[in-house]
């Protein structure tokens, strides 16, 4: 791990790098215009949020069932990103909505329900950091609602009447809008991939912490 | 009513119906008694797209690097207390002469 996180992070710079000129050179669509530029970062981080929802409630599973302490650690960085990400993703989307439907904001099953995903994961956070002793595995039960919700959040605008674009809209992107689509794609898995190892590292150095401070106390 | 009255009367309404356009025209617009509220602006008076595009990209760099730099500092906490008990433990391991500290 130790080797290939420089070349990471190396990647990620680079393709975070390049990513403004791929867009830049990106045709417009043809109602929305320039505002659709927006969607090359907010699918993105939707989909790093639905990944990182996904790993923080598989560890959560893993941390409840077999009591694995770095399935906890791996948790709690994921439900951070997962939050962080969330967060790109409710900005960026009303930014674009505000052009696109004229409305900052619009209380429609994908909006609502990626909102109160969000607050979930939030909750989780809150849990972890005020709950007390136990809050680790309360706060792991609060992951596994959080990691259910994520199917409902992507087809919810497929199974209600929505404002939002339905999932057809990316695969039925042209080849000069996939393009740069895919390359943001790729750079946001990576930026995540970087961002959970560092976080991963933190979490595993206070856990070395707490074993030193027991042991001090001994 | 004679006939010179009645021409007098259909002259007048002439006038009426024909200056009264032009009468009109030259006064200056009533004053706005008040505002009518419309939910969507002129197309005309909408804002560009540039400001909210380059508000969603600064925005999400801007999350991202804050949270780097959060996760740097906490990072830094943590090392700086790590070396702070393993030096108060490698004391108290030499004052008692018990054999190593736990990794």
């Amino acid at each position: 791990m130790q080797r290939t996180f420089p070349l990471l992070v190396l990647m990620c710079i680079a393709l975070f790098g390049y990513a403004p000129f791929l867009i830049a050179g990106a045709p417009y669509e043809s109602t929305m215009g320039l505002v659709q530029k927006i969607f090359y970062f907010h699918v993105p981080s939707a989909i790093a949020m639905f990944l990182s929802a996904f790993v923080c409630g598989i560890a959560s599973a893993i941390f409840l069932f077999q009591r694995k302490p770095g399935a906890d650690r791996v948790a709690v960085s994921a439900a951070e990103l997962t939050v962080l990400l969330g967060l790109i993703v409710l900005v960026t989307g009303p930014l674009w909505a505000r052009k696109a439907w004229g409305v900052w904001w619009q209380w429609d099953a994908r909006l609502t329900s990626s909102l109160v995903m969000w607050l979930v994961f939030q909750a989780y956070l809150l849990l972890r950091r005020f709950g007390g002793p136990g809050s680790d595995k309360l706060s792991a039960a609060v992951a596994l609602f959080g990691a259910a919700l994520v199917p409902f959040v992507y087809w919810s605008v497929n199974m209600w009447r929505t404002l939002h674009p339905t999932t057809n809209v990316v695969p039925s992107l042209p080849p000069p809008m996939m393009g740069p689509f895919l390359w943001c794609m790729v750079a946001f898995l990576a930026l995540y991939g970087v961002l959970l190892a560092v976080r991963v590292a933190l979490e595993e150095r206070r856990a070395r912490l707490d074993t030193l401070y027991l042991a001090l106390e001994d | 009513m004679t006939l010179k009255t009645i021409v007098r009367a259909v002259s007048l309404a002439f006038l009426l119906v024909v200056a009264a356009p032009a009468w009109a025209a030259t006064q200056p617009p009533a004053s706005q008694e008040g505002f009518v509220p419309v939910d969507q602006l002129p197309t005309d008076e909408e804002f560009p797209a540039t400001p909210l595009v380059a508000a969603a990209y600064g925005i999400a760099w801007a999350a991202v690097l804050v949270y780097v730099w959060s996760v740097w500092r906490r990072l830094q906490r943590v090392d700086r207390e790590l070396a702070e008990v393993a030096r108060r433990l490698e004391v108290q391991r030499r004052s008692t002469g018990s054999p190593e500290a736990p990794r």
